[in-house]
């Protein structure tokens, strides 16, 4: 009896698993098809569309920017937020709501909205200061704070943070000292999580490059796509697959830090 | 080892200056004043919530005073932050850095002092030595019993050779056996390196036994300071009597600077209390018991006569619980004495007259 129902579970499992890993990889596995088609109906498949894609000057600018882009935007987060967080737990908790709630907002705007609003200020900011795509990070570190805040909340949530940072001041820690020292590396998978949530959300943002005239790794795909439907994808796909493997580190990588942390470390 | 115990055996007489903390109109500090003698081991002791943290934690600089003064021998380290004031603190909850090993937590404070590499290892080591655990420097603090962990969080407060030694309630975690052991080994450890040490404890028996002088704190401020033994024997205060040790309540009649709790007179405490009905608070050890018969023909006995209820086994001594009728008395006394005198069997109280304290409700109502 149990014996069966436990088969009937196992099987639930496995069907709900196969719709969900369809769900997700029948338009990638379509998408690479697509991309290694030959010119001609029944000519060979071919890698030419992948080949381009280095040699497709803009398409290689807009991947390094979008990498240097995430990369630069999980920083700011980082240290935006982590202290900020430390410090309104210490000393400000009655804070911790309205942090939370301005940290949350973005969820509920939509990026369109954002766009407009904040467009103006782009305006000035390319007029005055940089026309640089990199300054794209300000307005990307809105967009990537209610996953950053979740993440970080609960890694901060589960080590006694005031106990830690006052055993360590009195050992004669400053503040800089107490974040690097001791708080960081006892939250190493939250740290991990939000920063690649944080890289996999900018690197697939569309909406805020596109209308505030920047190019991202998402614009440029749209442009080539005018000009090569083939290489457009296959970046595409790559970048999936990019985001993909972020996201598979966060969680393999997430659960070994988490046995080692407390334990294994040099 | 030697050598740092050495070094780090010149305690630093410890002043605190009115202290006063007020948290959103709440007074948990009030005018808290207290000098601690170089290498002297002073225990806080009072209830939950009476503002022993807080005051532990003005004088690490962990918190900010409202008003008041904290000085380190004689320099005025007030407004210092926590991490330049040079204390040693073992918190009440285990708090060593869960991502390092015993030794690296020993050594962390020395790392902040950038001692070098070969001389923090060698130092730590010793620390670990000192309080028992050198065969633990590399286990992390998950791999420690409770006890082990708060000696390793005493040795990292010792490693940076701290002017003071705060210690809040280190053992409250720990079971009775090994919260013993643990504190005569505190107490050996801070002898041998002669620091000035703040224990905060809500344990009477914890603070009587571990230090050179108690105070006794209540609802923000300090009731009585004073050696164990005067802190026991010579209560201050009601609180002070009822707080320290089991006290039995007793009615009686006070009557020039005596009270005369059923027929015999104790002397008071303090003899300025005003004539009238009042309750005596009389010790268990002050009360022995004899057999009704050894009065001979008292006429039935007299106004201490009882029945053992329950005879409590402590150990070396035992504690008798009397029914005299309208009260309840604790006797406490060697076991082979309170053998005699099994539960049912009818007893003549004696008390001996140390000098009592008359409880504060009942004097507040008289007063009124
Ligand atoms: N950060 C704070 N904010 C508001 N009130 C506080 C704060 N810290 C302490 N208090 C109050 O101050 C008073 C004294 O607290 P404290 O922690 O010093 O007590 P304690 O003697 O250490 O008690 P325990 O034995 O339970 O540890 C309490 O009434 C407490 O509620
Ligand atoms: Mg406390």
């Amino acid at each position: 009896m149990t014996r069966s129902r436990r088969i009937r579970l196992q099987a639930l499992r496995f069907v709900i698993f196969a719709l969900a890993a369809a769900f997700f990889l029948v338009p990638i596995g379509a998408m690479f098809e697509f991309s290694t088609r030959g010119i001609g109906i029944n000519s060979a498949r071919t890698f030419s569309a992948w080949a381009a894609i280095p040699s497709t000057p803009e398409l290689a600018t807009a991947i390094t920017v979008s990498l240097e882009l995430a990369l630069i935007t999980s920083l700011l987060m980082l240290g935006l937020l982590l202290p900020t967080m430390v410090w309104v737990r210490l000393r400000l908790p009655r804070l911790n709501r309205i942090v939370e709630f301005i940290c949350l907002m973005p969820l509920t705007v939509p990026a369109i909205a954002l766009v407009v609003g904040i467009k103006p200020l782009y305006i000035w900011i390319s007029l005055n200061f940089t026309d640089s795509i990199l300054a794209l990070s300000f307005a990307y570190l809105i967009l990537v704070l209610p996953y950053a805040y979740r993440s970080l909340d609960a890694g901060l949530a589960a080590i006694d943070l005031k106990i830690l940072t006052e055993a360590a001041r009195s050992l004669g820690a400053g503040w800089g000292t107490v974040m690097l020292r001791v708080v960081v590396p006892n939250m190493p998978t939250a740290i991990l999580n939000a920063s690649l949530l944080s890289a996999s959300l900018v690197l697939g943002e569309y909406t805020f490059a596109n209308l505030l005239n920047y190019e991202n790794l998402q614009v440029a795909i749209q442009y080539v796509s005018l000009v090569s439907a083939g290489t457009s994808i296959a970046v595409a796909v790559a970048s999936l697959l990019f985001a993909f493997v972020l996201l598979m580190i966060l969680s393999f990588a997430g659960g070994r830090l988490q046995v080692r942390s407390p334990g294994q470390r040099a | 080892m030697g050598t740092i115990t050495r070094a780090a055996a010149t305690g630093v007489e410890v002043r605190l200056e009115h202290l006063r903390r007020v948290f959103a109109g709440v007074v948990a500090l009030d005018e808290l004043s207290l000098t601690l003698a170089p290498g002297e081991l002073v225990a806080l002791l009072g209830p939950s919530g009476c503002g022993k943290t807080t005051a532990l934690r003005l004088v690490a600089g962990l918190d900010e005073v409202t008003s008041g003064k904290v000085l380190f021998g004689g320099t005025d380290v007030t407004t210092l932050g926590a991490n330049r004031r040079d204390v040693g603190m073992v918190f009440q909850a285990y708090s060593l850095f869960p991502h390092m090993t015993a030794r690296q937590n020993v050594a962390f404070g020395l790392q902040m002092r950038r001692v070098d590499e070969q001389e923090r290892k060698r130092r730590a080591d010793a620390m670990l030595e000192l309080v028992g655990l050198s065969g633990f420097a590399d286990r992390y603090a998950h791999q420690l019993s409770g006890g082990q962990q708060q000696r390793v969080a005493l040795a990292r407060a010792l490693a940076i050779q701290p002017k003071v030694l705060l210690l809040d309630e280190p053992l409250s975690a720990l079971d009775a056996k090994v919260r013993g052991r643990l504190r005569d080994e505190i107490r050996r450890v801070q002898l041998e390196v002669g620091i000035t040490t703040l224990f905060v404890t809500h344990d009477q028996e914890e603070a009587l036994a571990i230090a050179d002088r108690v105070g006794v704190m209540n609802k923000g401020r300090l009731e009585q300071l004073g050696p164990p033994t005067t802190i026991y024997t010579r209560p201050a205060t009601p609180f002070v009597a009822e707080f320290v040790g089991l006290t039995n309540r007793i009615e009686g009649d006070v009557k020039g600077g005596e009270v005369i709790v059923r027929g015999t007179r104790l002397p008071l405490v303090r003899p300025d209390t005003p004539d009238g009905q009042a309750v005596a608070l009389v010790r268990p050890e002050a009360v022995s018991l004899g057999s009704d018969g050894d009065a001979g023909g008292d006429a039935g006995g007299g106004p201490l006569v009882g029945t053992v209820i329950a005879v409590a086994f402590l150990g070396a001594t035992s504690r008798v619980t009397v029914d005299l009728g309208d009260v309840i008395v604790l006797a406490q006394m060697p076991t082979s004495q309170a053998s005699a005198h099994p539960a049912g069997s009818r007893v003549r109280l004696t008390l001996r007259p140390d000098p009592v304290l008359i409880a504060r409700d009942e004097t507040a109502a008289a007063e009124a």
